[in-house]
Formats: C-alpha cells, sequence, structure tokens
C-alpha cells in the first residue's frame, strides 16, 4: 500500500523558510489559483536568508543526485503562456547526491541579490520572484518546491518635481487650464491641483478625474497594450462660468496602485495617466490625458 | 393638467429620495452600531447621493436636503465619539472621508468631518474653514452647491474663530472669520445669480420665483456677518462692507442686487450705516436698472475677448460625436508662460480680470443703471430715521457723518442716473429723504426746501402727473413737514412747496388743500400775517378757484361743499391783533376768494364778511385809542371792502344771502354810528329785495329780517328812519299771502316803538299798524270763507291780541283794556261761530294768552290794576 501511495505523492515535504520571516514585512499576492497568499517582501540587494527543510514520509528514503536552491526572477507573458523569462537566476548547491533518511534542514543564503524589478501582477503580463528547491533524482521526476516572495523597491523622492501645467481647449468653445502640482507621485500621495476654466460655451455636466493604467507587453508587431481605469474620481458637479477654478485633492491611498514601470526587461511597461474628463449635457465627453510618474516611496515609519 | 402632471411627478421623485435616504440611512446606522466605519461611510455616501439629483424643485429639494441634514447630524456625532474615544483620529477620517467618489457626497461628509475637526481642536480653525470652503467649489451647480454651503454655513456658524470665541485664532482671528464667511457669501451669491441664466428663457419667471425662494440661504451670511463680535465698525468700513458691496455691484442680477442690498440695510447696526454712508450710497448708482433685464449674463462675459496674450490659435480636433471614443479630445494649448506660474501670479491675473468687470461696470453705469434702487434707499432712509428717533443722543452722529448732504447727493445721482425712472420712484425717495430730514434734522428747514426744490426739478419739464401712485407719493411728500412741525405757516416759509403742489393734478392738489387746512384745523395754527396768508391761499388755490379751466362737471356736490365749508373755516381762524395787519389779511382773503366763482362766493363770501365785522366790532372797542389818518384800519375803510365783496355775491346771484349780510353789516355800521354807511347798506338790501327777492318765502323771511335789523337800528336820524320804516311796512303790506301780510305788518308795529330808554314811542302808529293787521286778519278770514266755506284760523287774531297785549303792558297809551277786551269778543265769537274750524293748538294758544291775562291780574300792584278792567269771561 505504501509503495502505491508513494508512487503518487512526493516522497518527502518540502518547507522553505526566511530567517527573518517572523518580523518581515508582508504582502499579499494573487496565486494562480486566485487565492491570495501572504508572502515577505524584500527588496534588491538585501540578503535572502533562510532555511530548507526536507523531511522524507515516514519509513522512506530520497534517493536525489543533488538538492539545490535557485532565486528566479521571472516574467510571464500571458499571451505567451508557459514561456518564463528569466532575468535572475541564481543557484546555491545545497547538498551532494546522496539519500535522505529523515528530516534534514540546509540554510542557504543569497546575498546582495539584485532584484531590479518589482514583482507585478498585471493584465497580462506577471512579474516574480521564487525560491525554488529542486531534489534531482535519476529516474523518477524531480521533487520541485516553490517559495514566492514579493521584491519592491523604495525609489527616493526625486529632486526634480515639476507640476503639471497646461491650456487646453477646442477653440471658441472650451478653454481650460489645469495644474497638478506634481508629475511624480508617491503611492499615497495625493494629487493637488486645480481646473480654470477660461471660456465655457458647452453646458457641462459635471467633470471627473480618472486614474488610468496602461500596461503594455511584448514588443514590436506583438505589442499588447491594456488600458484600466482604476479610480474615477468627480470633481465638479454641475456647470461652470467662466473664471471658475475647481479644486483637485485626490488621495491615491486607496487604489491599488504600483510604481511606474518602463521597459521592465524589454517585455512590458506600465504606465499612468490623470485622465481629465469633462462631460456635457449632452454626455459627450471631453478629456485630456497626461502621464503622471508613481513610485514606491521608502515609508519612514 | 401639465403642471399638475409635472407636480406629481415631482413629489413622485421627492418620495423616492426619500426613500433612498431612508433606506441608505438604515444600513449606515446598522453599520454605526457596529463601528463600522468603512461600511458607514459608504452608506452615507450612498445616502448623499439623493442629493444630486436635478429633477427637484428647490422646494422639495429643500425637504430632501432636510431629510439629509438630520442623519448628518447623526453621523456628525458618531465621528465626534469615535474620535474622542481613539477609535480613529480625526485627521485621518478627514481623509478617508475624501475618497468618496462622487464630490457632492464627498463635500456634505467633509464638512461634517470638518465640524467634528474644528471642534477637537487638533487644527486652526481658520486653516479647516479655509480648505472647506474652497474645496465646496466643486458643486457647481446652482441648486446644489447653495444647498451645500448652506450647510457649511450651518455647521460653521458656531465654530468660527470670532474674538472670545473658543476658536480664536491668532491676532488676525476676525479676519480669518470674516473672510471665512464672505467667500461662503460670495460663492453662494455667484451661483444664486447664476440659475438666472441656465435652463430655457420661457421658463425666466418660474426661475424668478424658485431663485426668491432661496434667497434667504445667500441673505443668511450677512445675517452670520453680522453676528461676528469682532467686526467692529472699522472691520466694517474697511473690509466687509466694500467687499460685499463689490459682489452686489458685480452680481448684476437685479433680483440679488436688491435683496442683498436690503439684507445689508436689516442686518447690520445703524450705527455702521451711518458712519459708512458714503461708500453705501455709492454703490447705489452701480446697481442694475429695474426694467431692463440683466443682459449680461454668463453669455455676455463669455463673449468678451481674452487677454491678447492669450489669443492665440488654438488646434482644435472636433470629431464631433456622441460615441463613446470618439470624444473629443482636448487639445494643447502652446505653453507660452515659462516655468511654474505661481499661484500668487495666478490670483493677481484672476484679480486683474475682476477689476476689468469692474471698470467695465462703472462704464457702463451710464447707459444702464439700477434696480429698483428707491425702495432700498428709502428703507436705508427709514431705518436711519428711526434710528434718529430713537434716540436725541444719536443725532449728533448724523450732523457729523454729514447723512444729509450725502443722502441727498446719492439720490441726485442716482436720479440723474436713471433717466427713465417713473417719477413715482424718484418722488418716493424724496419723501424718504423728506422724512429723515425732518427726524434728524428737524431745526434745518432749508433742508427740507432743497429736497422739495430737488422734486420740483425732477418735475420740472413734465406736464401734471397722471400717476395715480406718484400724486399719492407727493400727497405724502407734502403732508411729512406739516405733521411734523404742526404747522402750515413752516411750510409756507417754503418757497419750492408750492411749486412741488402745482405738480398735481386738480383733483389731488384739493385733497392737498384740504390736508393743509385739516392741519391747520387740528392744531389750530394761528396765521398771522398777510404775506402767509397769501402765500396760503396760494396754495390752496385748487379749493379757491377754478384753475386752468379745469372743468369738474361730475363734481361730487358734496365734496365740494366739504371743501368751501373748509375754506370758510380756514378763513374764520386768521387772525391778528393787530388791526392793520388784520385788514390786510382781510384784503388778502377778499382778493383770492372774489376769484372763486359763482358756486364758491356763497360758502367763501360770509366768513370773510364776518370775519370783517369782527374787526370792526374791536376797532369799534378801542375806539378812542386809535385815529388819525395813517391809520388803514377804519371802519369805513373795512365797510368799503364789505361793501363790495357783498356786491359780488349779489351779483352772483345770491339774493338772499346778500341781503343777510347788508343786514349784519348794516347794524354793525349802526353800532360804530356810521349813518350814511348803514344807510347804504339797508339802501343796497332793499335794492335786492324789491329786485332780486322774488320767492314769496323768502321774501316773507327777508322782510322780517328787516324788520327785525331795522327795529335795534338807532343811529338813523327822522327822515331817514321814517323813509326806511315807510318802504317796510310798505312791503310788509304787499306779501302775496294774507297771513304773511298780517304778520309782518304787526312786526312792523315794533318799528315805532323802541322799548329802551330814548328809543322812538310812536303809540298811535304802532296802533295803526295793529289795526291794519287786524284788517288784513278779517279779510284773511273772509278769503278762507269765501274759497273753502269754512272761516280761517283765529290764529292771526290771537297772535295779533298778543301784540295788543305787550304794547299795553308796555304802557302804550293808545293801546286800552277796552280795544283789548273787544279783541277777546272777538275772538271769542269766532270760535264759537257755526262754521269755526276747531283747531286745538289755536284752542290752547287762546286759552293761554287768558290764562296769562287772568295770571297778571293776580299778581297785583301796577300790573294788575292795569289788567283790573279786561274781563276773561
Amino acid at each position: 500500500m505504501n509503495y502505491l501511495i508513494g508512487a503518487f505523492k512526493p516522497p518527502c515535504n518540502i518547507a522553505i523558510t526566511f530567517s527573518d520571516g517572523k518580523t518581515r514585512k508582508q504582502a499579499s499576492i494573487k496565486k494562480d489559483n486566485g487565492k491570495t497568499a501572504m508572502v515577505p517582501v524584500f527588496q534588491s540587494l538585501e540578503n535572502i536568508v533562510g532555511e530548507v527543510a526536507i523531511e522524507p514520509i515516514q519509513g522512506k528514503k530520497v534517493e536525489h543526485t543533488g538538492v539545490k536552491i535557485e532565486l528566479l526572477g521571472q516574467i510571464e507573458l500571458y499571451f505567451d503562456r508557459g514561456n518564463f523569462y528569466d532575468f535572475t537566476s541564481l543557484v546555491r548547491e545545497l547538498d551532494v547526491p546522496g539519500e535522505i533518511y529523515e528530516k534534514k534542514t540546509y540554510p542557504f543564503e543569497f546575498s546582495s541579490v539584485e532584484m531590479p524589478y518589482e514583482s507585478y501582477n498585471g493584465t497580462n503580463v506577471r512579474l516574480r520572484y521564487i525560491l525554488k528547491v529542486t531534489i534531482s533524482r535519476n529516474y523518477v521526476s524531480n521533487i520541485v518546491e516553490y517559495r514566492d516572495f514579493c521584491v519592491r523597491n523604495y525609489s527616493p523622492q526625486p529632486t526634480i518635481n515639476n507640476s503639471i501645467k497646461m491650456e487646453v481647449g477646442i477653440e471658441d468653445c472650451l478653454h481650460i487650464e489645469f495644474e497638478y502640482n506634481k508629475s511624480k507621485y508617491h503611492l499615497k500621495d495625493v494629487i493637488i491641483g486645480k481646473i480654470y476654466f477660461l471660456l465655457v460655451r458647452i453646458k457641462i455636466k459635471n467633470m471627473e478625474l480618472e486614474i488610468r493604467r496602461r500596461e503594455s507587453t511584448g514588443s514590436g508587431p506583438n505589442t499588447y497594450v491594456e488600458t484600466e481605469t482604476l479610480a474615477k474620481f468627480e470633481l465638479m458637479d454641475g456647470a461652470p462660468v467662466r473664471g471658475e477654478s475647481i479644486p483637485i485633492r485626490l488621495f491615491l491611498s486607496p487604489y491599488e496602485l504600483t510604481p511606474t514601470y518602463r521597459n521592465i526587461n524589454n517585455k512590458f511597461s506600465v504606465k499612468y495617466y490623470l485622465n481629465l474628463v469633462l462631460v456635457d449635457e449632452e454626455d459627450r465627453r471631453y478629456f485630456k490625458q497626461q502621464e503622471i510618474t508613481i513610485y514606491r516611496l521608502q515609508e519612514t515609519s | 393638467m401639465a403642471p399638475d402632471a409635472a407636480a406629481e411627478d415631482e413629489d413622485k421623485w421627492l418620495a423616492e429620495g426619500v426613500a433612498g435616504i431612508q433606506h441608505n440611512a438604515f444600513y449606515m446606522h446598522r453599520s454605526l452600531d457596529s463601528n463600522n466605519l468603512k461600511e458607514a461611510l459608504k452608506f452615507s455616501a450612498q445616502m448623499l447621493s439623493e442629493l444630486r439629483t436635478s429633477r427637484l424643485s428647490p422646494h422639495k429639494y429643500y425637504e430632501l436636503y432636510m431629510r439629509a441634514f438630520d442623519e448628518l447630524r447623526k453621523l456628525e456625532l458618531f465621528f465626534r465619539e469615535e474620535t474622542s474615544r481613539g477609535n480613529c483620529s480625526v485627521v485621518d477620517l478627514y481623509e478617508l472621508v475624501q475618497h468618496a467618489g462622487n464630490v457632492l457626497p464627498r463635500l456634505y461628509l467633509l464638512c461634517t468631518v470638518g465640524s467634528v475637526y474644528i471642534k477637537s481642536k487638533e487644527a486652526p480653525a481658520k486653516d479647516l474653514l479655509k480648505d472647506l470652503v474652497e474645496m465646496c467649489r466643486g458643486v457647481q451647480h446652482p441648486l446644489r452647491g447653495l444647498f451645500l454651503r448652506s450647510y457649511l454655513s450651518q455647521i460653521s456658524r458656531d465654530k468660527l474663530p470670532d474674538i472670545g470665541s473658543e476658536y480664536e485664532g491668532d491676532a488676525d482671528t476676525v479676519n480669518d472669520a470674516v473672510e471665512f464667511v464672505l467667500q461662503n457669501f460670495i460663492e453662494m451669491n455667484k451661483l444664486w445669480v447664476r440659475m438666472q441664466h441656465q435652463g430655457p428663457f420661457r421658463e425666466k419667471e418660474k426661475r424668478e420665483k424658485e431663485r426668491n425662494e432661496l434667497r434667504d440661504l445667500v441673505g443668511k451670511n450677512l445675517h452670520v456677518l453680522s453676528q461676528i463680535e469682532g467686526v467692529d465698525l472699522d472691520m466694517y468700513k474697511e473690509s466687509v462692507l466694500p467687499r460685499v458691496l463689490e459682489q452686489v455691484v458685480n452680481c448684476k442680477d437685479e433680483l440679488a442686487q436688491f435683496y442683498l442690498m436690503d439684507c445689508i440695510i436689516q442686518v447690520f447696526p445703524d450705527e455702521y450705516h451711518l458712519q459708512t454712508l458714503e461708500t453705501l450710497l455709492s454703490a447705489c448708482p452701480q446697481l442694475q436698472l429695474h426694467h431692463q433685464k440683466s443682459s449680461c449674463s454668463d453669455e455676455g462675459l463669455l463673449s468678451q475677448p481674452q487677454h491678447p496674450g492669450e489669443a492665440v490659435a488654438v488646434a482644435v480636433s472636433c470629431s464631433n460625436t456622441v460615441e463613446g471614443e470618439g470624444a473629443q479630445h482636448l487639445c494643447r494649448r502652446e505653453k507660452r508662460r515659462q516655468g511654474s506660474r505661481g499661484e500668487q501670479e495666478e490670483e493677481r491675473r484672476r484679480r486683474g480680470r475682476q477689476q476689468l468687470l469692474c471698470s467695465r461696470g462703472i462704464l457702463e453705469k451710464q447707459l444702464r443703471p439700477t434696480v429698483d434702487i428707491k425702495t432700498v434707499l428709502s428703507q436705508l432712509m427709514d431705518r436711519l430715521s428711526n434710528y434718529a428717533a430713537s434716540s436725541t443722543e444719536v443725532l449728533p452722529e448724523f450732523l457729523q457723518v454729514e447723512a444729509f448732504a450725502k443722502l441727498n447727493s446719492a439720490i441726485g445721482k442716482v436720479i440723474e442716473a436713471q433717466v427713465d425712472m417713473p417719477s413715482v420712484g424718484a418722488i418716493t425717495l424724496f419723501v424718504s429723504l423728506l422724512t429723515f430730514a425732518l427726524r434728524v434734522h428737524p431745526d434745518r428747514l432749508d433742508y427740507v426746501d432743497q429736497v422739495l426744490g430737488a422734486c420740483v426739478k425732477k418735475l420740472s419739464g413734465k406736464a401734471k402727473l397722471e400717476d395715480s401712485k406718484a400724486t399719492k407719493q407727493i400727497v405724502a411728500l407734502l403732508s411729512a413737514p406739516l405733521e411734523k412741525y404742526n404747522s402750515v405757516v413752516t411750510a409756507l416759509e417754503l418757497p419750492n412747496y408750492a411749486q412741488v403742489m402745482d405738480h398735481l393734478d386738480s383733483g389731488t392738489n384739493k385733497v392737498m388743500a384740504m390736508v393743509i387746512i385739516q392741519s391747520i384745523m387740528k392744531n389750530t395754527t394761528c396765521i398771522s400775517t398777510a404775506d402767509k396768508v397769501e402765500a396760503l391761499f396760494e396754495l390752496i388755490k385748487g379749493l379757491i378757484r377754478d384753475i386752468d379751466g379745469a372743468q369738474d362737471d361730475e363734481l361730487d356736490e358734496e365734496d365740494f361743499k366739504e371743501e368751501q365749508n373748509s375754506v370758510a373755516r380756514l378763513i374764520h381762524i386768521l387772525h391778528n391783533d393787530d388791526p392793520d395787519e388784520m385788514l390786510k389779511i382781510i384784503c388778502a382773503v377778499q382778493k383770492h376768494i372774489l376769484l372763486g366763482g359763482p358756486k364758491r362766493l356763497p360758502f367763501t363770501v360770509p366768513p370773510l364778511v364776518f370775519s370783517a365785522l369782527k374787526l370792526v366790532r374791536r376797532l369799534q372797542g378801542q375806539d378812542g385809542d386809535v385815529g388819525g389818518e395813517e391809520v388803514p384800519a377804519t371802519p369805513k375803510k373795512i365797510f368799503q371792502i364789505l361793501h363790495q365783496t357783498i356786491e359780488a355775491l349779489s351779483s352772483v346771484p345770491s339774493p338772499e344771502l346778500a341781503l343777510r349780510l347788508y343786514l349784519q353789516c348794516a347794524e354793525a355800521a349802526n353800532d360804530c354810528d356810521v349813518e350814511p354807511v348803514a344807510y347804504e347798506f339797508f339802501t343796497q338790501a332793499f335794492v335786492l329785495y324789491e329786485e332780486e327777492v322774488t320767492d314769496s318765502k323768502a321774501q316773507v323771511t327777508a322782510i322780517h329780517l328787516i324788520i327785525g335789523t331795522l327795529q335795534r337800528m338807532n343811529i338813523f336820524g327822522v327822515e331817514n328812519r321814517d323813509t326806511l320804516t315807510h318802504k317796510t311796512t310798505g312791503y310788509s303790506a304787499k306779501l302775496l299771502k294774507k297771513p304773511d301780510q298780517c304778520r309782518a305788518v304787526y312786526a312792523c308795529s315794533h318799528l315805532f316803538w323802541i322799548d329802551d330808554q330814548d328809543g322812538t314811542k310812536d303809540g298811535e302808529r304802532v296802533l295803526l299798524c295793529l289795526k291794519r293787521a287786524l284788517r288784513i286778519a278779517n279779510a284773511a278770514q273772509q278769503m278762507a270763507n269765501a274759497t273753502k266755506g269754512s272761516s280761517g284760523s283765529v290764529a292771526l287774531f290771537i297772535e295779533i291780541l298778543n301784540k295788543y297785549l305787550y304794547f299795553f303792558e308796555k304802557g302804550n297809551p293808545q293801546i286800552t283794556s277796552s280795544v283789548i277786551q273787544g279783541l277777546i269778543e272777538l275772538i271769542t265769537t269766532e270760535m264759537q261761530s257755526e262754521n269755526a274750524t276747531s283747531e286745538p293748538s289755536a284752542d290752547a294758544f287762546f286759552a293761554r294768552t287768558l290764562r296769562y291775562i287772568e295770571f297778571q291780574q293776580q299778581k297785583g300792584g301796577s300790573v294788575a290794576e292795569k289788567y283790573e278792567a279786561i274781563k276773561v269771561s
């Protein structure tokens, strides 16, 4: 009986733990099966230290040709499912070929790992970091165990952060001037600004500010662009007259944003836009889209 | 049908809205009870989303708003508890509510939390208020914006950083409070005004009505302003008022300007108005013209060219489609200003823009001025007048600020600016100004005259006023000084008074004249110089004579009598102790009333005559003292005047009246010992009697009057007297009816027997008269017999008997007891004759006469002796 079961079940349990797992900050990620799980968060150039515990199922031994742990950074394009592009791959040999009879733990350490890209889970693309333990075996398939972790890289406050200011309009119809206080916002930032109406000859019903995410994947003719509206924030209700200025104060924290990613490993980009939309009484929409950069600010706390 | 249906729809929508609020409020409360803040915020935002409706009229929207308002109170309470318990910091809460996606719910929540925030004092009230009032700009829909800002005003009222308030901030704290309220006010007013220009033109009136319902929301801000402790006079003068006025003037909306001016006047204290009069008044000529619709709508503003620098061609993409993806793309304009233009620059530019509007407003003043400014100004003046009247202590303040001069010039400007303001408006203003002047400067008659003069100027060049309202106002204008000074004399000193009256139509003019007279009567004002009388009669000339040949055929007889009686009373009241002056007065009056025409003379001449006679009597009383040539007031002269006057009356013709007056004069002349004058008057009386008095009844009355008067005359010489008595007796005997003849004749007997010391006592002629009377009585009796078949009344005999008895008693030697006896018997026989008609009154009369005789007999003494001989069987 045992033998039969053993044929379908891995002959051992593999547990990957981080040495500072208890204290490390965690983040939720979406797993393949749609569930969310909490995973530790790392940032680039951190040491990733931990241990791998291999515990054979009772009364069994695991024969192997070597045990290794890999740290992989992968980009997965959904239209190209199944193909992973590893942009980072580090390996540590944990054990020489042999047999494992009882629970055995292997400490591992990847020091100062360069993880330039952040974990990302988008519409068409996923970037993820995993620790992969492989027990290589002859004749039978290798035993593999994955452990996800999340990478977040923090940016310093940009030294140059100009406001976005622009006059736009449709001749003899609508002229507005808008201003957003910055062009670069961190994830918990507030967009402050105002819209100044220079000329209004249409009957405006309302005005809203949208935050749009544009994710483009692939390159060349195989570029896929997906735009997603993450926030619709009504700025104004009713029709303004010339000379009115409408304040903008939009808190970014309630929205699930990521930093702006530009040309990640030549595979994908994620950009954010503020889209100012004016709707008139006939439901015509007049809009102006402006890119903003979003970055992750090191939380001081 | 349609309006009903619309109303029904509205009710339905309201019900839906209320249901929505209740539904979400229920869940909100449930979340509150379970301390689930996130859920509570979600439901409260949903609840407030009901207020986003555009389908309700202001009235219904208010109902909806109140529902939400109640719920928000509860929410606020929850927030307060939550934060005080430390479950959630108010700062976080302040951010949290701003996550709401829709602007209207977001701002309601923000205000609600803001209220808690201020109360917590974790941040200065001024910063929070500033933030709130700024953020509220997000709602530009007039109705929703107004209610939102009204909510803001409501929750912030007790949280202003006023002096002495627990939210008091730094040194400039009042400024902050004021700034906040002002800004909210300005924004609300803008929204309110904008309402007028949105929607179809045909619903203009409806909108106006709706706006009117909303006006208190706007006005409340001014009330709040006035409640701020820290707003002292200086501050009011320096910042509050100019700012408010700027808004009022610039909004160019008639309804708003009128209402707000009114508000300003009503909510701020009087002394502030007094001290800022100039500012307040200078705004007036800049207000919108009443009837002209303010065409300076947003549309007008929009068509203004941009700043020169900005007029740059714009790239346009106009794929004007309704489809989702074909939405229009706003094109980017070339960005010319380098770098980031600072906030300040922005502000400066905006202010420049506003100034541009301002100066334009001034330019246009000439073309299209004001609202119903008169009401506003009137109210202001009324208030100031009341203020002045409230206490005498404040009067110096009025003087100090030269309130009158300022008001006067302001009104002048307004009137000048509004060329086509109807007269009634201008006059209303003058009435108010006059009231003000009277209250504040009772001693400055020249002010009153100035006002009247201005009024004359305004009215000059125009025909008589037709507008009944305007005339009413003029009456008020003219009555005001009368009431104040209780004396027409004052009015008479105002040169412009009469001129103003000239502008009234004749009917009103009369009414006004009546008012004047009544005022004189009421106050028994003494008009004591000829000049004044002259002026007065000039004023009331509408009553004295027909003006400009105005035909008032359909004149009400009673009114006319009433008027003329008033004039008569007025003439009586004219008096001066100095005879010379009095004579002048009389002359003046005479001059005027003689112009009165036939209808008026019978009313006006008698009082004049009697007034003159009164003077004569007075002169007569002091006869000894006055004398000399140069004294103009001699009885003689007066009699001349009287003569003329009465002559005028006799030609009217009103002979009976004239005759009476002649007789009166004659009697007065008698008392003055001027025989020729008296004789002349009698002659005139007789001439009238002969030529003009034709009615037999009038003749009877006249003859009796003549007899009576003549009887009392004692200055005539024998010849004159004989002539007159002879004439009189002759007239008496020629009366038409026998009984009248009889009575007149026996009355004539008195002419020969004056019962005083040196009076004529011609017993013979007395007897002659009586006998003649008897003869006539007899003839009358016979005539009665002949025509009616029964003897006439014996009353005549009894009357004659009484005369006999009178003269018998007086000692006329010709009247003896036997004659009397005979007469008694005659009467007795007459009464007992077969065909005598029984006459109870005659019987009684006779019985009483007999009883008198008996009584006299029993009295004893000489009288009894005299009567002894008469036997009364």
